[in-house]
């Protein structure tokens, strides 16, 4: 970042949220470089930027849009590099169908399911597979044109009235990032949670991705998009992933009747048939991870075990499962160093979801909220819940901290550090690589003698791991083997050099591929100390950065297309003539001797068939991806939708909100009724939430710290002096604020850093509200009421994060009532908005006919479209996966609902198509995922017959969410995910935001 | 208490150090004197990185008899350059808060109170209970016949505060016993 001209934080409070990693925007600053903060707040971000620009929340893409917009009518883009390294010039599909003519659909929408059948965004093609494309971008199906043309009415006046941006402000955001663009310049953009926790979350940073391409600031130092995350291996854990739909390294769970054989499987995630990026090698990286779990019983006559792994069919989310728990359909839960009682959105949802477990095991440093609900939670207090009532088991398992384990976090940056141990836990705490180590071993003693087949993968699995003479586990063994290691051969059981070396034969593990060479030569790479003073700006001496020890991804698009530095001034990676390689101030990301010029004759065959001048190594062809033909649920370019509950009219489409949202209509999870509705009068303010420099998330490693308990004690809430003079508020006083779900209460702080808006000719007030305090908890230092508890659960359905930044509410003096009379008191503004588990919850609402003509469309194809595969969509670029982002596979979507219809078992993409949607009714919403109970052969054959219990948990009010924390990952994957990329990264070393 | 000398006194100390001021040296008692960082008395400093967001500061943990006696920013770090916010400058009441527990903790049903139990026995009886669960939930076919091979029994929440190798043995264990619905900070 240091070595942008220009930074635009949009989504992001950076110097408060990520105050060590500003000192780069600062330093940048101090090189000369502008800085714009467009948020809600004025913050100290912005006290520090050149200008700020107040924005209205869950607005972006009309503002992102319509710089895209100018910038393509005013011939601002940077024309080679668009030439060069996008799909700018390509050819879609005849049967695309714009949402400039469909009122706000994309072409293939099914109202049955609420969502697209893609095969009218694919790629024209040659009979053999190869893109069309018209260099001259001429062609009114070139993504050229279909993006002028969809950005069209995305102007000025346009984000005034939507945005609430004046006009001058606007120009000056473009002129900003035009000038400081190109050759010579280039400009970043920062974001975080403001931009993932959206409905559309997803799609707001693919709209920053769009104009960075056209720009050409991706893969170059001083360009990107950074993603500001914020946990301490917040990366680490969606790369090694803790999350239901991805195996490590991105590659995907496989999803029932979609991969039901390996090599259904690994056709999903890229073969050389179908990719010339680096996915083609699928195979090789999948058959590595099998190999590593369970050793010798994987081999290549049982496909290396794939059939051990479990399969999904849905959305299997956290909230998702917070619903099934409501059902009565999980009994076991495990927190490790979560607190969903005051972190997740709706929060009494995920309160009362705990009531119902039958055991719960809460691994922490102290006794967090979500340990002690039932004794001490909001709902005792209002008597909905009653301890001597409530059967579930609690555990509560001490744990160690950073100083007590060794071990790696990957920070924000894809650079994975090593921290050496510095003492040892105090009394019964341990790790939790101990405590799955000594639980793995539990479990597999008992079952020892066991012989069901299901419980094979468990015995069969490699869980031998060195302890030292404390009998915790070696934690560099690990990293060894997620490393990577030879099988046979010459180099048994040396560690791997790199992912290249994976192959798909089994004579090769590896728990992680792309990050193989972490522990090289037998070297702890990530433990590499050497001091900045000592090696260059890069730092590639400074721990070890994914994939390969690169700083920036795609740096090959840091040089012209010949290969030679765009300019000396931005000179990063660069093709020598004489050696015959690439080279620069960092590690290459291109096949090191594939030369600038080269080409190949096939639009697929892995990475020996990239052309020269294919910087995105990881898309399907090598492109970045302006239009994307597949991985995106919601459409393949970002358009704007109001967010649910908004109070504004869509000024676009008569399509209010996102018509793939996915919606939890459930009498605990009410929503406003929405823009123009009667009884979105009873709720008219915009509450939007963020973080506090001096708590962390929902508080647990900071409201039990007395240092920084008493830097910020008490919750409170930011408003406007106009609000405040019209609500009759006082400073310092107290204020209860009301969502259709939950009502809390704050500290009044009246503030002009809060901007009132006029949108649409009236006056919109945004009220800021920090999360981090919570009810209940044993030996906080400061408790108070959660932000949280306000927001309603309504998610983005690419990666099903909730939307926080956008909740409608209302805002009374003095404090809330207590006990029962607070149900009452909410149940009142429930009735006054006359709200329903239907209300704001309306899917589509458009014409009849357009509805009818995007399906239309979709039908004529999709026949086509899975027929054939080199058909329609082009060689490889279906299935897109990209590296951060993972998959798309993903991103199956499905809601809860039973219905969910897997699409297409050929779809090359792997995607389950599913409905996101869903759950069209509260007792269906009960249950999630579950395909048929009764159809579904238990073992213990008994099942769950308490599972569908449709009464379970509704109760009225929800309240919701958030720990903020981003999602982002897989937000920022999606935007990989076209190529863009993430950049993350890094510039230059130091990067780092 | 040393013994008063009329040189001690402090205008004089002033005149006689040259300390303009009387902000620098003429001002210094005995007692300041005689302190040292806990920086310069720890028996051994490790490097680390800082535990809460994600920009990964580096950070230099001092130690004293086993103890952590103070975490500090560490200047070699390229990303920090020895910087903390105030958050990664409290982290050492992360390690001594007396708010935190060190004890194993069991609620039974309807129990109104915790109770102290010993580690083996908590892993023990968590290990049963999740054999039970994976049991009750397991899953083979959808309704399609679909293989599935999977428990919807346990459900897991958090990974981004833990570290890579913690959250590989997370996912390994799970998906082994066949749990899906694992989940972490950065679904929300």
């Amino acid at each position: 970042m240091a070595n942008a001209d220009c930074i635009i934080i949009q989504g992001s409070n950076m110097a408060e949220c990520h105050p060590v990693g500003f000192q780069w925007v600062s330093e940048a600053k101090a090189r000369g470089a502008r800085i714009i903060h467009v948020d809600p707040r004025f913050t100290r971000t912005t006290a520090i930027a050149d200008k700020h620009v107040p924005i209205r929340a869950g607005s972006d893409i009309v503002l992102l849009g319509a710089l895209i917009n100018r910038v393509l009518t005013e011939g601002r883009y940077f024309d080679e590099y668009v030439r060069a390294y996008t799909n700018a010039a390509n050819l879609i599909s005849d049967d695309y169908v714009d949402t400039e003519d469909l009122d706000g659909l994309f072409s293939g929408f099914d109202p049955d399911t609420n969502s697209y059948e893609n095969s009218t965004w694919s790629y024209q093609t040659d009979e053999h597979g190869a893109p069309l494309k018209d260099p001259t971008l001429k062609d009114p199906k070139s993504v050229f044109q279909i993006l002028r043309h969809h950005y069209s009415r995305y102007t000025p006046e346009m984000v005034e009235e939507n945005c609430g941006i004046k006009p001058a402000d606007f120009d000056y955001l473009y002129e900003s990032v035009t000038e400081n663009s190109g050759r010579e310049r280039t400009t970043c953009f920062a974001y975080a949670v403001g931009w993932t926790q959206h409905s559309l979350g997803a799609q707001f940073i693919r709209t920053a991705s769009i104009l960075q391409l056209l720009l050409g600031n991706m893969g170059r130092p001083g360009g990107g998009i950074m993603a500001l995350r914020g946990h301490a291996t917040i990366q680490g854990s969606t790369d090694i992933p803790t999350l239901f739909n991805l195996l490590p390294g991105y590659l995907p769970m496989p999803s029932a009747g979609v991969h039901d054989t390996f090599d259904d499987y690994v056709a999903a995630v890229g073969t050389p048939e179908t990719h010339k990026g680096y996915w083609a090698n699928g195979r090789a990286y999948a058959t590595s991870l099998l190999k590593a779990w369970w050793g010798d019983a994987a081999t290549k006559d049982n496909d290396f075990a794939f059939d051990y792994l479990p399969r999904i069919n849905g959305a299997h989310g956290t909230y998702q499962t917070a619903v099934r728990m409501l059902n009565d359909g999980v009994d076991g839960y495990f927190l490790l160093g979560q607190n969903p009682a005051v972190g997740s959105a709706n929060g009494r949802m995920q309160r009362m979801a705990m009531s119902h477990l039958k055991w719960m095991v809460v691994r922490d440093f102290s006794l967090i909220e979500s340990a002690t609900w039932w004794k001490d939670g909001p709902e005792i207090e209002t008597g909905e819940l009653k301890t001597e009532d409530i059967d579930t088991e609690m555990f509560f398992l001490p744990a160690a901290n950073h100083t007590e384990k060794a071990g790696t976090f990957t920070q924000t940056q894809r650079l994975v550090q090593w921290r050496h141990k510095a003492v040892n836990p105090p009394g019964d705490a341990q790790s939790e690589l101990d405590f799955f180590y000594e639980l793995g071993q539990a479990v597999r003693e008992k079952l020892k003698d066991s012989d069901d087949p299901r419980d094979r993968p468990l015995l069969d699995m490699t869980w031998d791991y060195p302890v030292d003479e404390e009998g915790e586990v070696d934690a560099e063994a690990v990293v060894k083997e997620i490393n990577g290691y030879f099988i046979g051969g010459d180099r048994d059981g040396e560690p791997l050099d790199n992912f290249n070396q994976m192959t798909d034969d089994g004579a090769t593990a590896g728990g992680c591929w792309i990050y193989a060479g972490v522990y090289a030569g037998g070297q702890n790479m990530a433990a590499r100390r050497k001091p900045r003073d000592e090696q260059d700006e890069t730092a590639g001496e400074w721990a070890w950065a994914w994939p390969a020890n690169r700083r920036i991804l795609y740096n090959r698009a840091s040089a012209a297309p010949d290969g030679t530095p765009w300019s000396e001034r931005k000179k990063f990676v660069w093709w020598d003539e004489e050696t015959g390689k690439w080279t620069g101030k960092d590690v290459p990301d291109f096949p090191i001797e594939r030369a600038p010029a080269a080409k190949s004759d096939q639009a697929y065959g892995g990475p020996a068939h990239l052309d020269g001048d294919d910087p995105f190594i990881m898309q399907a062809d090598g492109k970045g991806w302006l239009f994307a033909p597949s991985g995106m649920i919601d459409g393949p370019i970002p358009t704007h939708y109001e967010p649910q509950e908004s109070t504004v009219a869509n000024p676009l489409y008569s399509q209010q909100n996102s018509p793939t949202r996915m919606v939890m209509r459930r009498e605990d999870n009410l929503s406003a009724p929405g823009a123009g509705v009667p009884g979105s009068e009873v709720f008219p303010y915009v509450f939007t939430t963020y973080r506090l420099t001096e708590h962390h998330t929902a508080g647990g490693m900071s409201r039990w710290l007395p240092y920084l308990s008493e830097l910020q004690p008490e919750m409170f809430c930011e408003i406007s002096p106009e609000l405040a003079a019209e609500v009759g508020l006082e400073p310092y006083g107290w204020a209860t604020l009301v969502s259709p779900r939950a009502a809390i209460e704050a500290r009044v702080l009246v503030t002009k850093r809060m901007t009132p808006l006029t949108i649409g000719g009236k006056t919109v007030h945004q009220i800021g509200l920090p999360y981090h305090w919570g009810v209940g908890g044993q030996g906080a230092v400061v408790e108070g009421d959660s932000a949280n508890d306000l927001l309603g659960v309504t998610m983005d359905p690419n990666v099903y994060i909730q939307n926080s930044k956008y909740v409608a509410g209302t805002i009374v003096p003095g404090r809330r009532p207590r006990g029962p009379e607070l149900v009452d008191f909410v149940e009142k503004y429930q009735r006054e908005a006359g709200l329903s588990p239907e209300s704001g919850n309306q899917q589509v609402t458009v014409s009849a006919e357009d509805v009818a003509a995007s399906h239309h469309a979709g039908q004529g194809r999709s026949a086509g479209g899975h027929a054939h595969r080199g058909g329609d969509s082009a060689v490889g670029v279906t299935p897109g996966r990209t590296l951060d982002g993972g998959r798309d596979g993903v991103s199956d979507g499905d809601g809860t609902t039973a219905s969910a219809t897997v699409d297409s078992a050929d779809d090359r993409s792997g995607r389950i198509t599913i409905e996101p949607t869903e759950a069209a009714e509260p007792t269906e919403a009960a249950e999630p995922t579950e395909p048929a109970e009764t159809a579904v052969s238990n073992r213990a054959d008994d099942g769950d017959p308490s599972d569908g219990d449709p009464d379970h948990g509704r109760h009225a009010d929800g309240s919701a969410i958030a720990e903020t924390e981003v999602a982002e990952a897989e937000a920022r994957a999606r935007a990989a995910r076209d190529g863009q990329a993430d950049e993350t990264g890094r510039e230059n070393e130091e990067e780092d935001d | 208490m040393a013994r008063f000398s009329f040189l001690e006194w402090p205008v004089l100390r002033q005149l006689r150090t040259s300390d303009k001021t009387g902000r620098g040296e003429s001002v210094v008692s005995q007692q300041t004197r005689d302190t040292t960082p806990r920086t310069v008395t720890a028996d051994k400093v490790v490097q680390s990185v800082c535990p809460y967001c994600a920009v990964g500061c580096g950070q230099k943990i001092f130690v004293k008899d086993d103890k952590v006696v103070q975490i500090e920013g560490d200047p070699d770090s390229p990303i920090s350059r020895g910087r903390l916010c105030p958050k990664g400058a409290a982290s050492e009441q992360l390690v001594n808060a007396p708010g935190r527990v060190t004890d194993v903790l069991y609620r039974a049903p309807k129990a109104k109170d915790w109770t102290k139990i010993d580690l083996p026995t908590a892993i023990d009886m968590i290990a049963d209970r999740f054999i039970e669960a994976r049991r009750n939930h397991w899953e083979d076919f959808d309704d399609k016949g679909h293989p599935l091979r999977r428990t919807m029994g346990i459900a897991s929440l958090g990974g981004a505060t833990i570290d890579n190798e913690e959250n590989y043995f997370a996912k390994k264990l799970y998906t082994a016993a066949g749990a899906i619905q694992i989940e972490n900070q950065a679904r929300i």
